[in-house]
């Protein structure tokens, strides 16, 4: 799976997930530029992540993401 | 069972009409997921539960600072959650050799909990049992060894079962059986524990929300009374019309044991006041036939409060059954093998639970397990008499037809009434009445043991109960009235309600003499009505009317002094 597939993937799980539509993930996307996407949330986003692409984060992968892009990078390394 | 997302977006729903309910939630772990999954959960039940969290790890702090928010807040359910990931941290950190205090500790700090809880509010408290951690430091040899997590862990759960039986107002919530059905491995999951302090997986929190809000909406009134059973291929394998008595499967061979393993179920349920009824598509005699003649057969007629078995349409009966038994659509759960008849009955009839039974018999039970359709706050005697007094109701129809005056009938019957203040043998049956109670009830007030004792004690109280007892038998206590002293003068009445089992008996008229007769006695001149509309109550809207009391601001007035005593062919009994 290529990267653009991958976050294509990823945003549809977060319009899912913080039931929100307008949701546009691009590499550089970073918690602070979208709506409802809080520590709370997050754990919601890394499971329902997990679950989509059938992988498991290590904990210290789960805080480490500083944008999308880094996201991708956990994901597409377990593929 | 709803995923949490599902449960998150019951959170933007309509509130409007719902129960409100305060809820505090204290919990040693992230408890904030819980929350949202609780609110989510309830909304589905008719219930606005209003949550205040308490911060991270606070406990202690909120329940034995007097101060404390959870105070102030005065909710009427606290959910105390102590996690056993929480337990292994102070284990580990105890000197070898104060291990095997563990478990006494822990019990004395919920004992001190409780005690603190329930003097500084009017609440119920549900606490969470342990789920299981095996530390595997002792390997199975930790059942041997009384120093080790696992038997500390054990022993706990066991004696908080203990602490909490005499107590009307602590309930356990049984997340360890909730664990025990997903596994650990899918109960917890460590990375988001490490990262989040959370120790329910995303996947199990809206099970946990659903074993809590269970509870809570049973304290509300809400839970199953009754069970309608389909014959064949539910009740047995196979169909009895057509493959005959011989043949049918039932017993200890092949898919027989699946079905002798379901009645037995069926039968405890009936053991403990779960009322069943049968309603089948066949000729009565025929479906009879088994249970009057098959040497295997768990459940016998006399476990069967109404049986129907003719070949009108399901929906019909079930609306017939409903009729006899006189509770509400939304307290049965309806057990058929077939889907068709399942849709229908659950396009057909509001509120029926339906449950969707695997096609494979063998799989009934476990499903029906995880379904926890029979939650319940209290027990008490009465209950394990519930089917003969239905049984012997349908005695007393046939004899009312047999009288062409109603007056006549009531004579026959030869009754006789009880009355009595709350005591230590009528309270728990006082306090699961005011639980069950939905339709002759004119403020649905639900009361809990707890609140029974305090009355009974409160002199500015006048409580009664009222039991009813005929020739063909006695129907225990069935009615309960309230009174408030509210001035010199009025004596409000706080509650009344009584089983719909004995309407149409002269109850209300007798009740009402009793009433009067006790206002006189004690110097009031007035009794002070109020009926509350719920959506269930609407039977007794024009109950102070029809008993003469007279509407005055929103209330229903009596002028004790002017009153006739009302016939009735009760006697009070001595």
């Amino acid at each position: 799976m290529d990267r653009q597939e991958i976050l294509n993937q990823v945003t549809q799980v977060f319009i899912d997930t913080l039931d929100e539509d307008n949701i546009t993930l691009t590499e550089s996307t970073s918690a602070d530029d979208v709506e409802g996407w809080d520590s709370l949330t997050h754990v919601q986003l890394v499971v329902a992540v997990e679950k989509k692409f059938k992988i498991r984060f290590a904990a210290k992968e789960i805080q480490s993401w500083k944008n999308v892009g880094e996201l991708v990078n956990s994901i597409s390394s377990k593929l | 069972m709803a995923t949490f997302a599902e449960l998150k977006k019951n959170l933007k729903k309509d509130y409007t009409g719902l129960t409100a309910v305060k809820v505090a939630l204290l919990g040693d772990s992230a408890t904030q997921l819980l929350s949202q999954a609780l609110r989510g959960a309830a909304w589905a039940e008719g219930l606005d539960l209003q949550i205040w969290e308490a911060d991270f790890n606070q406990v202690e702090r909120q329940v034995f600072d007097e101060g404390s928010e959870l105070y102030e807040y005065e909710p009427q359910i606290v959910i105390v959650f102590q996690s056993s990931h929480k337990l292994l941290g102070t284990y580990n950190k105890l000197k070898p050799e104060a291990y095997s205090s563990l478990a006494s500790n822990r019990l004395e700090l919920i004992g001190n909990i409780y005690s603190q809880l329930s003097s500084k509010l009017k609440a119920k408290i549900i606490y969470f049992n342990y789920t299981e951690i095996d530390d595997a430091v002792f390997g199975n040899y930790a059942g041997k060894i009384e120093s080790s997590f696992l038997f500390q862990l054990r022993k706990l759960n066991y004696e908080l079962m203990q602490f909490a039986a005499p107590f009307a107002d602590f309930f356990l919530c049984d997340i360890s059986s909730v664990q025990n059905r997903w596994g650990k491995n899918n109960f917890f999951q460590s990375s988001i524990y490490i990262n989040t302090e959370m120790v329910l997986s995303m996947e199990v929190i809206p099970d946990v929300a659903a074993k809590t809000v269970s509870l809570i909406k049973t304290m509300y009134g809400r839970f199953n009374k009754c069970v309608i059973l389909d014959l064949d291929n539910t009740t047995w394998g196979g169909i009895i019309g057509d493959d005959g008595l011989e043949n049918i499967q039932v017993g200890s061979l092949g898919i027989g044991k699946a079905f002798t393993e379901f009645q037995y179920w069926v039968k405890k349920l009936k053991n403990r006041g779960i009322i069943l009824a049968v309603c089948s598509k066949n000729t009565e005699s025929i479906a009879k036939e088994p249970f009057e003649k098959h040497p295997d057969m768990v459940l016998h007629l006399e476990d069967i409060a109404v049986f129907v078995a003719n070949w009108e349409t399901k929906v019909d009966n079930i609306r017939h059954i409903q009729a006899i038994l006189n509770i509400g659509f939304d307290s049965m759960v309806f057990l058929d093998d077939n889907p068709f008849e399942r849709n229908i009955v659950r396009e057909n009839i509001k509120g029926i639970t339906v449950p969707e039974l695997p096609e494979d018999p063998a799989e009934y039970l476990e499903y029906l397990y995880s379904l926890n359709l029979f939650e319940t706050i209290s027990f008490s005697n009465e209950d394990a008499e519930r089917t003969k007094q239905y049984q012997v109701e349908a005695q007393r129809t046939a004899l009312l037809k047999s009288f062409t005056s109603e007056d006549d009938f009531l004579q026959n019957l030869q009754m006789v009434s009880l009355v009595e203040p709350f005591n230590k043998f009528n309270t728990p049956r006082v306090a699961q009445l005011s639980q069950r109670s939905n339709q002759f009830n004119l403020r649905t007030v639900r009361y809990i043991e707890s609140d029974i004792e305090a009355i009974g004690i409160d002199e500015s109280y006048a409580p009664f109960t009222f039991t009813l007892e005929d020739k063909f038998g006695d129907n225990g206590l069935i009615c309960i009235i309230i009174l408030k002293k509210e001035s010199s003068d009025t004596l409000f009445i706080e509650t009344w309600l009584m089983s719909c089992r004995v309407l149409k008996r002269g109850m209300e008229n007798f009740t009402l003499n009793t009433l009067v007769n006790y206002a006189r006695a004690n110097g009031f001149k007035y009794l002070k009505g109020e009926y509350i509309p719920t959506a269930k109550n609407e039977m007794v809207k024009e109950h102070y009317q029809k008993l003469g009391f007279e509407e005055k601001d929103g209330y229903w007035m009596l002028d004790a002094e002017n009153y006739t005593d009302k016939k009735c062919f009760i006697t009070t009994k001595n």
